[in-house]
């Protein structure tokens, strides 16, 4: 396997005490579907309701219920296969997972073990040093989530709610070709993007919508893969470089001490940022799969699947190509406007027929600064793309200057309007004929000798001055215009 | 009134229609008669109220001419049918007190043709039997005996509480099912008739699975007709049961009047296994004859897979149990025993729920399915069936139905045969092929033996042509006639 | 003896079902007496036969994306050993 054996740049290696090392990892994200209802049963999927609302008889295996497939959920599957270019298999088998806990009332999950719906693909990473990171997607299956297990309410019991059972899951399971920590949260994160453009997954990691098993390995440059642990828990992005750089440099002093890494699976530890053993859990794993005989094969028509093509968004990698060619902006503004739909959405109806980089600008550093200041999602930003279009504008037209436009995005952010309303009722226009300017400046200059006189000796007179030509002109004057000239003809400097 | 529970089906419908007795009445005689009838242990819960109670809304029916196609027959329920509100346990203590809150298709469709409910009726734990010896609730007597012998006989399982009830006229009609030959062979061991349709015939929605691919719903009925009117009402198809078929479901009484003139019946040699008393072989020879004078054509065929039918089911079948019975952990429903922990809790809860049979399959399955031993075990016994599949195609094309024995002996002792699994599991030998490929297959009482205990000789048709069963059936119906046991228990 | 009383323990754990040391034993005998049985499947010649995956030749049918139950909590725990506040409730679950 070519794309297994990829070495990583020398800078990516790990120093141990005995040489260098490199960091193997690979990774399998359960994203739950988007979707109403469950997977096999008509129960809503709606997250935060109260403990056991969202069960049907299904879900809640009572004796003689039976699975009826959410065929929404596997269109969601095969949109998400297709976005990552991946082969979908039209036909494919739901087999049961056979293993007891009190989450997962039937006694087995349904899920895809050997003829998964969709096969290879493939998701491109740019990393901030310009390299391009091609990560191989082995195969996404669908299957059942598990319920929840709530086992700190009380000291000697655990409280069980099935509302999450049965909800759709894709498990994406990629191939070890990521090398750094820093390349796992870049496929995470670009992951998470491409299901938000598709919406087949909301990606809210808080919720639980995307989870990440982690499978950590390392070897020497050159030596073929070592054993590898599999690193469960992980619900943030910002935890998975944690996790990795803990576990890596675990089984590198683990090895260079004269031991060797058993596979195995940890478990995450937020608090203290370290893997621990599962082992008591481990128990003689045999899930005896076998195929589920509730369930037909999932025979899926060519036509049906072409029909889902046809109907994809443009994805990420396509929209920041087309961003940089139509727009002229940096592969690194692109980037960052892509990395989320809505923002790119936002950014397309601001610079439509007006300057694409100017757009670009003020969406990146103004609209986003704001927005995470005020720590608000563009979805529900004070300021419409009209505004700041209209913003935009009015720069372009030289009706207001920079300083006055940043000005005016405040007061539109927490005052609402049209800008150019308030440009007109709040004076902000700048007044660019100077002439105009200048009659007024001598004007009350005239009508304040003595005080032209004092200003000679206290410069910080010239204020007053600007101010009572402010007011002379309603306004309308540029302020930065009005102070030179009143300096300039009181003398000061 | 207890000539009321003689009446077949078709004679309860007849006298409905000319106002010769009320629902009412006929509910009456049949609570009565389970009520002095006890001893056989059929019924493992009697719900007289719903009766009457059903009794009286098709009286009110038949007094407004608006009589549905089952109206006022009283009906009884194998326990493995979830009825809601009403005990529904499998006959297995692990589901002690589970009264469900819904009710399964095939009963909800019963009683929408306006069937009255008398109760459920004992079966083998999970179905899992061919005895009734495995019921939590105590084994089933058959109404039959030998000549001269009191000696208590097994109805044979796992509807072995339908059979008994229907031989003893306990009710008009029951609901049974069959994963391995649970209607048929009690049917030929009661001198019943006993349907089970083609897979995907009945919905299995709302009925306790045993083994998911093999499981059908069917009727066991007094004679083929009524069996014919009972299986109109509960087939059809369910879009809560993905593996029930969408297909109309045809009145098969008119099958029953069909000649039979030309029909190919094929008798397949490797049903003739050593050992097989000659009674049964003799039995069979007159079912030959029966269906050669009534003009069909007799056909010599081969199913030579069969002898592999029964060793791949007790694969497949504890499989699948063995996965379906994971559910009964003592968290959501039935019975739960206290632990130290929660392994603890499962392992105590599922000791004392189940019994020793279900305990013997559920290893089994769990051996079958376990790492390393999947292909050996599972894979190849599902290939197997691929191939008794084929073996069937074949025979279809040169002939119509088969006809073979329903079962190698007649009823035996209870305790008899309890001893040895493999022993118990050779009286499914004749229906099991069936199951595996899919297939209907019906029992209808051919004769007596020389002890008087009645034998049954097995119709298999084409996927869906259950009409085919009826219409053969009736040929055996006819040339054998009727069989009832001679009241001792009431 | 197609099993021996370690492999009945194993697959009695996996199956979540205690048994005493009397019971595994006949277990023992009688699981070895029906695999034996089934050995005679070894004479069947199955290269390349496919394992059967339905009796009936059909499409799976399948639901659309619609919300047609839950809401009834009462149903779902009413035949419950032991619930708390609309939860099932088990012995504690040791991580």
């Amino acid at each position: 396997m070519n794309k297994a054996v990829r070495e990583a740049a020398s800078q990516k290696l790990v120093e141990g005490a005995t040489g260098r090392w490199e960091i193997v990892v690979g990774m399998e994200v359960h994203a739950q579907v988007t979707s109403q209802a469950k997977l096999f049963s008509g129960a809503s999927t709606r997250f935060g309701a109260d403990p056991n609302t969202n069960v049907s008889l299904v879900d809640a295996a009572m004796p003689g219920m039976l699975p009826v497939i959410n065929e929404f959920c596997i269109a969601q599957a095969v949109r998400t296969g297709l976005g990552l270019q991946a082969k979908i298999n039209l036909r494919s088998v739901f087999d049961r997972k056979n293993y007891f806990y009190p989450d997962l009332p039937q006694g087995y999950q349904i899920s895809q073990y050997s003829d998964p719906l969709v096969g290879e693909g493939v998701v491109q990473l740019d990393m901030p040093d310009g390299e391009r990171v091609e990560v191989g997607i082995e195969r996404i299956h669908v299957e059942q989530d598990a319920g929840k297990s709530l086992h700190d309410q009380h000291p000697a019991k655990t409280y069980v709610d099935l509302n999450r059972t049965g909800v759709a899951l894709m498990e994406i399971v990629s191939r070890p070709d990521l090398r750094s920590a820093d390349e796992a949260r870049a496929y995470l994160t670009k992951l998470r993007t491409i299901l938000r453009y598709l919406g087949t997954c909301d990606g809210n990691m808080e919720e639980g919508s995307l989870r990440a098993d982690i499978n950590v390995s390392v070897r020497r440059p050159g030596e073929p893969l070592g054993t590898r642990c599999e690193v469960k828990n992980v619900n943030s992005i910002r935890f998975i470089g944690q996790a990795i750089e803990h576990e890596a440099r675990r089984q590198i002093d683990l090895i260079e001490d004269g031991g060797t890494v058993e596979q195995e699976t940890r478990l995450f530890d937020p608090r203290t940022g370290a893997t621990r053993s599962m082992r008591s859990k481990e128990e003689a794993h045999d899930y005896r799969y076998f195929p589920d005989p509730d369930l037909l094969p999932l025979e899926l028509e060519q036509s049906w699947v072409d029909a889902i093509a046809a109907d994809l968004p443009e994805l990420p990698d396509d929209k920041k190509a087309r961003l940089i060619a139509e727009y002229g902006l940096s592969a690194y503004d692109a980037g960052i406007l892509v990395a989320d739909w809505e923002t790119a959405d936002f950014f397309e109806k601001v610079a439509a027929g007006r300057d694409g980089k100017a757009a670009a600008n003020w969406v990146i550093n103004d609209l986003l600064g704001a927005l995470n200041r005020d720590g608000r999602d563009i979805t529900d930003s004070p300021l419409s793309p009209d505004q700041l279009g209209a913003i935009i504008e009015l720069i372009g037209e030289e009706v207001i200057s920079g300083k006055i436009a940043k000005e005016l995005f405040e007061i539109v952010w927490t005052e609402g309007g049209d800008p150019r309303d308030i440009v007109e009722a709040r004076g902000l226009k700048q007044v660019t004929d100077t002439g105009a300017i200048e009659a007024a400046v001598d004007e009350v200059i005239s009508a304040n000798p003595d005080k032209a006189e004092q200003a000679k000796a206290k410069p910080n007179l010239a204020g007053w001055f600007v101010g009572q030509v402010m007011k002379a002109t309603g306004g309308k004057a540029n302020p930065q215009a009005v102070n030179a000239l009143v300096k300039k003809k009181l003398g000061v400097e | 009134m207890s000539d009321l529970t003689t009446l077949t089906i078709a004679e309860l419908r007849d006298g409905y229609a000319r106002g010769a007795f009320s629902a009412r009445e006929v509910a009456d005689a049949y609570l009565a008669a389970i009520a002095a009838s006890r001893g056989l242990n059929a019924f493992i819960h009697e719900t007289p109220e719903a009766a009457r109670a059903m009794a009286a809304q098709s009286d009110q029916r038949l007094a407004e001419g608006a009589a549905r196609p089952l109206e006022g027959i009283p009906l009884g329920i194998k326990d493995l049918f979830c009825t809601e509100g009403i005990h529904s346990q499998a006959a297995s203590h692990i589901l002690d007190g589970f009264a469900p809150p819904y009710e399964s298709t095939v009963t909800a469709k019963l009683w929408d043709d306006g069937a009255v409910m008398l109760g459920k009726l004992n079966m083998d734990e999970f179905a899992m039997g061919s005895s009734n010896e495995s019921s939590y609730y105590g084994p089933v007597t058959n109404p039959w005996r030998r000549n001269g012998d009191e000696t208590p006989l097994v109805p044979g399982g796992s509807s072995g509480g339908s059979a008994a009830a229907v031989a003893a006229r306990l009710c008009a009609g029951a609901t049974a099912t069959d994963t391995g030959g649970s209607i048929r062979q009690p049917a030929a061991f009661t001198g019943t008739v006993g349907v089970k349709p083609t897979y995907g015939r009945c919905s299995r929605w709302g009925i306790v699975a045993f083994a998911s691919s093999l499981d059908q719903a069917g009727p066991l009925a007094r004679d083929v007709r009524d069996a014919a009117i009972l299986m109109r009402s509960m087939a059809g198809h369910d879009p809560k049961d993905t593996t029930s078929v969408d297909q109309p479901v045809p009145d098969y009484e008119p099958a029953l009047d069909q000649s039979v003139k030309g029909l190919r019946v094929g008798v397949p040699r490797e049903y003739r296994v050593d050992g097989m008393p000659a009674e049964v072989e003799r039995l069979w020879e007159d079912g030959v004859n029966w269906f050669r004078d009534a003009g069909a054509e007799i056909v010599d065929v081969s199913l030579p897979h069969t002898k592999y039918a029964l060793p791949a089911y007790y694969i497949v079948a504890p499989a699948e149990a063995s996965s379906n019975l994971a559910r009964y952990d003592g968290v959501r429903y039935g019975l739960r025993v206290e632990g130290d922990d929660l392994i603890d809790m499962y392992e105590k809860t599922r000791a004392a729920g189940f019994g020793r049979e279900v305990k013997r399959r559920v290893l089994i399955g769990t051996y079958v399915l376990s790492a390393g031993y999947y292909d050996a075990y599972y894979l190849k016994a599902q290939k197997v069936r691929t191939l008794i599949k084929q073996d069937f195609e074949h025979a279809f094309d040169k002939v119509d139905i088969l006809l073979t024995p329903t079962t190698p002996n007649a009823a035996f002792g209870i305790g008899e045969v309890s001893g040895d699994p493999v022993q118990m599991y050779i009286n499914d030998i004749f229906t099991v092929p069936a199951n595996m490929a899919g297939l209907p297959g019906i029992s209808v009482p051919a004769g007596l033996d020389a002890a008087g205990l009645p034998l049954g000789l097995q119709v298999i048709a084409k996927p869906f042509d259950e009409a085919a069963l009826f219409r053969g059936g009736m040929v055996i119906e006819r040339a054998a006639g009727r069989f009832a046991p001679t009241d001792w228990w009431s | 003896m197609s099993v021996d009383v370690a492999t009945v323990r194993r697959i009695a754990r996996l199956a979540r079902i205690a048994v005493t040391e009397e019971e595994a034993q006949s277990l023992q005998h009688e699981l070895s007496a029906i695999l034996d049985w089934v050995e005679q499947l070894g004479e069947v010649d199955v290269d390349g036969v496919p394992p059967m995956t339905s009796t009936v030749a059909m499409a799976m049918k399948k639901r659309a994306d619609t919300v047609t139950d839950g809401g009834r909590v009462e149903d779902i725990l009413r035949n419950a050993p032991e619930t708390e506040d609309g939860y099932f409730v088990v012995p504690k679950v040791v991580e």
